[in-house]
């Protein structure tokens, strides 16, 4: 990563060349595929994928959630000193999860205990990781439950989760991981089984609590689209790699990565009624066999042969913004992206002389 | 979008009301809701859940009894009771395309059966070797190949789902089809490429379709016309490019407020509205349903029908 202090904000959290595995019915698959990457104190970063990609499976790695038949193969994750990758016993882990790093997951239906009472569900928490009891633990939550946009704490405290709806039950979730005052938030898909409205509402929420609890949050999701507002950078993962990270202007108005444009003009947003919308060809690849090349070439319109033979490096394209493909190495003939990626990267340039 | 004027009314819904429960626990989760879909057109229908959006394609399609009201298809009414030969003629040529490709295919059933099984019912003496080439012509049509008609659900991707679930459809070569949310479970780069098959199969089977969805930046896409539900009650109804422009209902415009935008510039500058639906005064001046302009319907009582009609001068 080449943007060793951006905005001098501090270095929280460091991956170096993770490499996750799996065995899967007796065949060893490679989920995360040496990906490095930095986390500085109070950013949102975001990482976005499609289902496959991995996004998941690597964060679940910063909380030692992996699933019994994942391990981590080789790398290094680098929090205040020392080394989650070395994390055996859940006793080293309780000291992290939920403390200093805690999750939100998607769906507010199943994440939440359906017997236990809202209320009951965050004091539990309280108790367990704070030093508090009874009414006092009570008072902690009911202060959180108001911090998160819950009106009338005192009544929904002692409701179950079904008396709520979707967006009020990922308010309580949301509730439930920042009640030990984490460092780190990891949301994932935070907003993707709730309505378009609530989503925004959610969206909205997450950012302005972060600045009172002074989180650094990293938001997984396969929808480009719903972050504009709230990423600082952002982190596009295809077949257990990052292709390309940047900062989110960068990305949105000045992407060098093919699967990058993809993914942004396959947006209905961004297409033209009447015409058929940009879509990406075939299916992720079999991540049982090992990849040779750049993974997304054979769904790559723009691909040389390179692409097939050898991994691209990342290319700096400014100190903040790097990307994995052969079409940023000099010798490649230039190409001409999609057309609303054209248009983005001319409004890009105007913003820069502008600037 | 066919011509106004030349155009038929393929199916119409009027004043359908739709209730569960009885007595004490009744709860009416359609109310008094109106609209036509006229031949070769794709109408939206938009609302959060809850709202009762599916519940409408379910009542069209005969899942969900209706308890008042009435829902004609091509003049011929087809709810409440109706002769079997009707009833057939519905299931033939209403088809519905469902949200969830994970939970919408018979796991135990190889593709070749979960595509057919509407035929053995329309055309029971079929030849077996007939049913297998239209099964193959089928899947070919939703760029699948042949040879998958003898695997399980179980082998496919998300995407390949909901491609069978629509060759499903396509073996009964219906006229209207209700695709209800059809592509909300799948991830974004394989959305495109279902939503550009469900558009290409239009044209070339000159479908119509009621499309039911929650996110608008679809709907404003693929769409020619576009109702908004809330509640049970559709509140706008125009053609998209003209609901997208002059929203009037509050909650329409709340709607659209909250579509995220893929451009951070315009995200960072963005409000959204959040709809209050007690800020009506509908106590003394109850709405009803007004033609504000040609083609966009809005419910409003009569001071807000002034308000929205300052609006659009």
């Amino acid at each position: 990563m080449v943007n060793l202090n951006y905005g001098g904000r501090e270095k929280i959290l460091s991956v170096e060349d993770l490499v996750v595995k799996f065995n899967l019915r007796g065949k060893v698959l490679t989920a995360v595929r040496g990906i490095s990457m930095e986390l500085y104190s109070g950013e949102s970063m975001v990482i976005v994928g499609e289902s496959g990609s991995g996004k998941s499976v690597f964060t679940k790695t910063f909380m030692g959630m992996l699933d019994l038949n994942g391990w981590i193969d080789s790398g290094r994750i680098i929090y205040k000193g020392s080394d989650l990758a070395k994390y055996k016993t859940e006793r080293e882990w309780l000291k992290i999860r939920g403390r200093e790093i805690a999750m939100v997951f998607q769906d507010p239906m199943t994440s939440l205990n359906p017997l236990k009472t809202v209320g009951r569900q965050i004091s539990e928490t309280v108790e367990l990781h704070r030093a508090a009891r009874g009414t006092s633990a009570r008072k902690i939550s009911l202060d959180i439950l108001s911090d998160v946009g819950i009106s009338n704490p005192e009544k929904r405290y002692d409701q179950y989760p079904h008396e709520l709806s979707g967006g009020m039950r990922q308010r309580v979730v949301i509730a439930i991981a920042l009640v030990c005052n984490p460092q780190v938030l990891i949301c994932d898909e935070p907003t993707t089984a709730l309505d378009v409205t609530i989503q925004a509402q959610i969206l909205q929420l997450l950012h302005s609590l972060q600045d009172k609890y002074s989180l650094t949050i990293i938001y997984i999701t396969h929808d480009l689209g719903v972050v504009a507002n709230v990423a600082d950078r952002i982190a596009v993962m295809y077949a257990g790699d990052i292709v390309e990270c940047g900062l989110c202007d960068e990305i949105f108005y000045n992407p060098q990565h093919p699967y990058t444009w993809a993914l942004l003009s396959s947006l209905p947003q961004l297409g033209v009624r009447g015409e058929p919308l940009f879509a990406i060809k075939g299916t992720p690849p079999n991540l049982h066999v090992e990849i040779k090349g750049d993974a997304f070439a054979p769904r790559n319109p723009y691909a040389m042969e390179i692409d097939f033979i050898k991994r691209p490096p990342y290319f700096e394209v400014s100190p903040t913004h790097k990307a994995r493909t052969w079409l940023l190495d000099p010798r490649a003939p230039r190409v001409t992206p999609p057309p609303s990626i054209v248009r983005s990267q001319e409004r890009w340039k105007e913003m820069r002389r502008n600037a | 979008m066919p011509e106004m004027g030349k155009r038929e009314k393929l199916l119409e819904v009027r004043n359908i009301t739709v209730e569960f429960g009885s007595g004490k626990r009744k709860f009416t989760a359609i109310d008094d809701v109106s609209f036509d879909i006229y031949r070769g057109e794709i109408f939206g229908l938009v609302g959060e859940s809850g709202s009762g959006k599916t519940t409408i394609g379910r009542a069209i399609i005969r899942i969900n009894e209706i308890s008042g009201g009435e829902i004609l298809f091509k003049g011929e009414r087809v709810s409440g009771k109706i002769s079997s030969e009707t009833d057939k003629k519905v299931v033939k040529n209403i088809q519905m395309i469902f949200q969830d490709p994970m939970a919408s295919l018979n796991e135990r059933a190889k593709v070749d059966y979960i595509v057919s099984e509407g035929l053995y019912n329309i055309r029971p003496d079929e030849a077996k070797e007939d049913r297998r080439r239209i099964v193959a012509q089928s899947l070919l049509d939703v760029g699948l190949l042949p040879e998958f008609a003898d695997r399980f659900p179980h082998e496919f991707s998300g995407g390949q789902r909901q491609r069978i679930g629509i060759a499903r459809v396509m073996v009964m070569e219906p006229e209207l089809v209700i695709a209800d949310e059809p592509i909300s479970a799948l991830d974004v780069s394989i959305r495109a490429q279902v939503l550009n098959l469900m558009m290409t199969l239009q044209k070339t089977k000159s479908l119509t379709y009621l499309f039911i969805a929650h996110d608008l930046s679809i709907v404003r896409f693929i769409t020619d016309r576009t109702a908004v539900i809330y509640r049970g009650k559709i509140v706008e109804l125009a053609r998209t490019e003209k609901l997208f422009a002059n929203p009037l209902h509050p909650y329409t415009k709340a709607l659209l407020s909250a579509i995220p935008q893929p451009d951070p510039e315009v995200e960072r500058r963005k409000r959204v509205f959040v709809y209050d639906s007690t800020s009506h005064d509908y106590a003394a001046d109850p709405p009803s349903w007004f033609e504000i302009e040609p083609e966009h319907f809005v419910s409003a009582n009569t001071k807000e029908k002034k308000e929205y009609e300052e609006m659009l001068k």
